[in-house]
């Protein structure tokens, strides 16, 4: 649970999600969830969305890539400020079901990329797997360590989802930046996802 | 052409999505779209379902265009009014041809002071974003102005919204 659950790295997770994927898509949510993506692939993974803006947007844009490619996994990286601006879409999710999609929350209880401010759900003492468990996404876990992170990544790559990994994170900035372009971006996922050519 | 003097503005409606390929259907409810939802749920050709808030749902729709399956979002005026944000960062800033739907409350008969009010920053958050609109006034030139909007969008990979005017739907009225 929630208090016995290890203080990780984020962007030492992000490279081992990183690690074991293939052709599995990957949303990553504004801000140090997408730097640390972009950082974890060094800028050349195709099957990469940045997201650049539309804070909380994470999880929809995956739940429609899932859709519209019902046989390709897709994950979607989201901070737990912007999880929290955005919380009713774990309820679609939910009521869509779909098989394809993991969900991975990275939760230090802060708005980190402006100035580290404690988010309300620290402050209350929210537990981000309960409410996804409460909102449907019966396949809800915190990792506790790394190992369990690496085995629930595996879990999701493997079997249906829908699935919801929460890890907690230390308060560490991204190591990089991600370009700002948001059309460059938009255009190479295209390419991944194989609906435009190279 | 559809003969649209058999025709329902939503049973044009969704001829026009279908002739595109606009397969999507996501939506925050109203009362006026309840004939395109309603409609949209019953045929097997579309994905219908509800979303919590507009700007998730264009979120859902701009995810499943990048991977190569286009969509709608129907919402009303007041939901429009809470999408500034994700337009401007998400579908304008990446040239992503979002289609919106919104059925014009807050005119023509209009009840609530609310809507009223709200009802009159659409079109300029619409013109400062740049957005193609038009505003559906007539049956019989619905399935034009949805269909050029649509092959627009896609060509010009831009986010585009159709306005349905209460001159077109009867809008809604305090009973």
């Amino acid at each position: 649970m929630l208090r016995n659950t290890k203080v990780m790295n984020r962007f030492d997770l992000t490279q081992r999600l990183v690690a074991k994927l293939k052709d599995e898509a990957v949303v990553g949510g504004i801000g140090f969830s997408n730097f640390d993506l972009w950082a974890s692939s060094g800028g050349q993974r195709l099957e990469n969305f940045y997201m650049l803006g539309s804070m909380g947007l994470a999880v929809p844009i995956a739940l429609g890539v899932a859709i519209a490619q019902p046989q390709r996994k897709v994950f979607a990286l989201e901070g737990d400020g912007s999880l929290l601006m955005q919380l009713g879409c774990l309820t679609t999710v939910a009521a869509q079901a779909p098989k394809n999609l993991a969900i991975i929350v990275w939760d230090n209880g802060m708005y980190a990329i402006t100035g580290g401010q404690a988010t309300p759900a620290a402050q209350a003492g929210t537990d981000i797997v309960a409410i996804a468990r409460g909102a449907g996404i019966a396949q809800s876990a915190w990792a506790s360590d790394e190992a369990e992170f690496e085995a629930l990544v595996d879990q999701s790559l493997a079997g249906d989802g829908p699935w919801l990994i929460a890890a907690r994170i230390d308060s560490e900035r991204a190591v990089k930046q991600t370009p700002r372009d948001p059309v460059l971006h938009r255009q190479r996922f295209m390419q991944g996802m194989g609906v435009r050519g190279a | 052409m559809v003969d649209t003097t058999t025709k329902t503005w939503h049973g044009i409606v969704l001829d026009v999505l279908k002739r595109n390929e606009v397969r999507l259907v996501t939506y925050v409810p109203d009362n006026v779209l309840r004939p395109v939802i309603d409609g949209a749920h019953a045929d097997p050709y579309f994905t219908a379902f509800a979303a919590a808030r507009e700007e998730e749902a264009v979120g859902i729709v701009s995810g499943a265009w990048m991977a190569g399956m286009r969509g709608i979002v129907l919402m009303q005026t007041s939901g429009f009014a809470t999408l500034p944000n994700v337009l401007a960062s998400l579908a304008c800033a990446c040239q992503i041809p979002l289609l919106m739907m919104v059925s014009e409350r807050g005119t023509l008969g209009e009840f609530n002071l609310g809507q009223a009010l709200v009802c009159r920053t659409m079109r300029p958050v619409l013109d400062a974003l740049g957005v193609e609109h038009h505003t559906i006034t007539r049956l019989d030139e619905t399935d034009f102005i949805v269909d050029r909007t649509i092959r627009q969008a896609i060509g010009t990979q831009a986010p585009a919204c159709l306005i349905l005017s209460p001159l077109l739907t009867g809008g809604k009225v305090l009973s």
